[in-house]
């Protein structure tokens, strides 16, 4: 899933600043499996904002909603009679979901209250570590299920390099050696016949923005909104 | 010959090079770079330039090289590839061959986070194995990366980095062939201090044939103090300091820990003379450039020979 942590409230606030009706937009996918920006954190930050707001002499009139997927028109749909009410849209969505948003409703501005932090794996409540950089062009079926580029601090993809430290990473004790872990893995499976071979140059992907067109689609002539 | 370079040739005709290391300043001008170099002129057959060791900014590599050249040494410019995309790398190797470098010493670099721009971008566009590769191809296909023609193509005597005591210890005689794979020329090991470990390394490399494709300079530090033993041995990632070296440097008189660093290193260098598989040596004085001639002295490694 996608992993973000909320902003601080004090950064949230500054974005704020001088609006007087906010519509908080949650997004019931991912992050609200990681706790960042569902239901319930909408909830939260609602309160935050209103208490400060009052704190301050200055309060402002701040509504919530979350919508299933703020990635997918289907159910966008379900703000469009709403989001005139309000002078901005806050959205504790990924950044794909806030522009998604700021799409659909381009004259009003929509403000983003999470940091989109990386694709990762959820190792036990409230807590992620990432996996994947999404390249575009994946070499796990090489390196034993780990990926050089997510899980290496330089993207090696002919490591290890001399900085391997007891099977940690030289940048930190605490962060295990990819390329020792690709090893010890191999090692395991008796396939380190996968990475004698010299891997080339990567060919980078994702230096532009890239479009998925799945066989048997196409791109819609007209984008419906 | 492959660049005609002095380290090629010395090591070609049999000799057993002696190399050294000079770290460009954090500034402009070119006297420390020239002071510097007095040092090791004549007492050494190249002298590695190095790319923002430890991540940290300093002159660049290829300018600091060409004021080596200037003075009469033969510089060996170390290209990491932290800092430059692979544009970025080709272009300057252009210009340093065209400006008089023949030697390239390939290399990952340290991470950014180490150095004194923490919240840099690290490049990484390619690694240390494919820069070998790109520079062979530039060199013998006479085409870059990217496939075009060059003209005029860089005669660049290739070298790389081992080191033989990092994890995990058995796969790093195969990633030393991987890098002859890619077309490296020459080696230079990381600092040696554990001789035990170094000659299970080089053993296995004798082994499997791989010190007949490549020449191998093993790599000596010689020890300045006993916080500098206690520092590479906790701190610096990669590095095997075995207990006895410190203990033989705490038992000499506190006035005599240096010489004694230098004894070690003499001692190891006359090892590495006679050790099958082993071509020549990397003298990195760290900031002690000044040493070098007394070092080179003791170390019985003077004259160097001279080939036209």
């Amino acid at each position: 899933m996608i992993v973000a942590k909320r902003k601080p409230f004090d950064e949230i606030r500054q974005l704020l600043k001088g609006y007087k009706k906010v519509l908080n937009v949650g997004c019931g996918t991912c992050v609200a499996v990681c706790l960042a920006g569902g239901e319930k954190e909408v909830s939260v930050l609602n309160a935050e904002l209103d208490m400060a707001g009052k704190l301050d002499d200055n309060p402002i009139e701040i509504a919530g909603i979350t919508i299933e997927r703020q990635c997918d028109r289907e159910y966008l749909e379900a703000l469009d009679s709403k989001v005139g009410n309000y002078e901005v849209l806050l959205s504790m969505a990924c950044g794909a979901g806030v522009q998604f948003l700021a799409e659909r409703y381009p004259q009003i501005p929509v403000l983003p209250a999470v940091d989109t932090t990386f694709i990762g794996v959820n190792q036990a409540v409230g807590w992620y570590e990432e996996r994947c950089r999404s390249c575009s062009s994946c070499v796990l079926g090489h390196t034993g299920g780990i990926c050089p580029v997510t899980m290496c601090a330089k993207g090696l993809y002919n490591g290890p390099c001399g900085g391997t430290n007891k099977g940690s990473c030289e940048i930190d004790a605490n962060q295990p050696c990819a390329w020792y872990m690709i090893y010890e893995r191999l090692k395991g499976q008796g396939r380190l016949d996968c990475i004698l071979e010299i891997t080339p140059p990567n060919d980078w992907q994702n230096q532009i923005p890239r479009t998925v067109i799945q066989p048997g689609y196409s791109k819609p002539e007209t984008t419906a909104k | 010959m492959k660049s005609g370079s002095n380290l090629e040739k010395i090591l070609k005709a049999g000799h057993f090079a002696f190399t050294g290391e000079l770290g460009p300043p954090r500034g402009t001008g070119a006297e420390e770079v020239r002071h510097k170099a007095s040092f090791l002129k004549g007492m050494v057959d190249s002298v590695n330039i190095t790319d923002n060791q430890t991540a940290v900014v300093r002159m660049s590599s290829w300018a600091a090289s060409l004021i080596v050249l200037q003075e009469g040494l033969e510089p060996n410019y170390q290209m990491v590839c932290r800092d430059r995309n692979r544009l970025a790398m080709q272009s300057d190797i252009l210009g340093a061959y065209t400006l008089g470098i023949r030697n390239m010493l390939c290399l990952s670099g340290d991470h950014q986070k180490f150095g004194d721009h923490p919240q840099a971008k690290g490049v990484f566009d390619v690694d240390s194995m494919q820069l070998i590769g790109m520079v062979k191809k530039m060199r013998d296909e006479g085409k870059f990366l990217g496939g075009a023609e060059i003209l005029n193509p860089p005669q660049i005597f290739i070298g790389a980095a081992s080191n033989p005591f990092a994890d995990p210890f058995e796969w790093r005689v195969h990633r030393l062939a991987k890098k002859i794979a890619s077309g490296v020329d020459f080696i230079q090991t990381q600092c040696i201090y554990n001789m035990e470990k170094f000659r299970a390394f080089i053993k296995q490399a004798n082994e499997m044939g791989l010190t007949e494709k490549v020449y191998i300079l093993a790599g000596v530090t010689p020890m300045k103090s006993v916080g500098m033993a206690k520092y590479m041995k906790s701190k610096v990632p990669g590095m095997d300091v075995p207990d006895e070296i410190i203990k033989r440097l705490q038992g000499v008189d506190k006035t005599k820990v240096a010489d004694e660093g230098i004894k070690i290193a003499c001692e190891q260098i006359e090892e590495f003379k006679e050790m099958k598989g082993v071509a020549g040596v990397h003298l990195m004085a760290i900031e002690w450039e000044h040493k070098v001639p007394e070092i080179a002295e003791r170390a019985k490694v003077l004259p160097r020979p001279v080939i036209d």
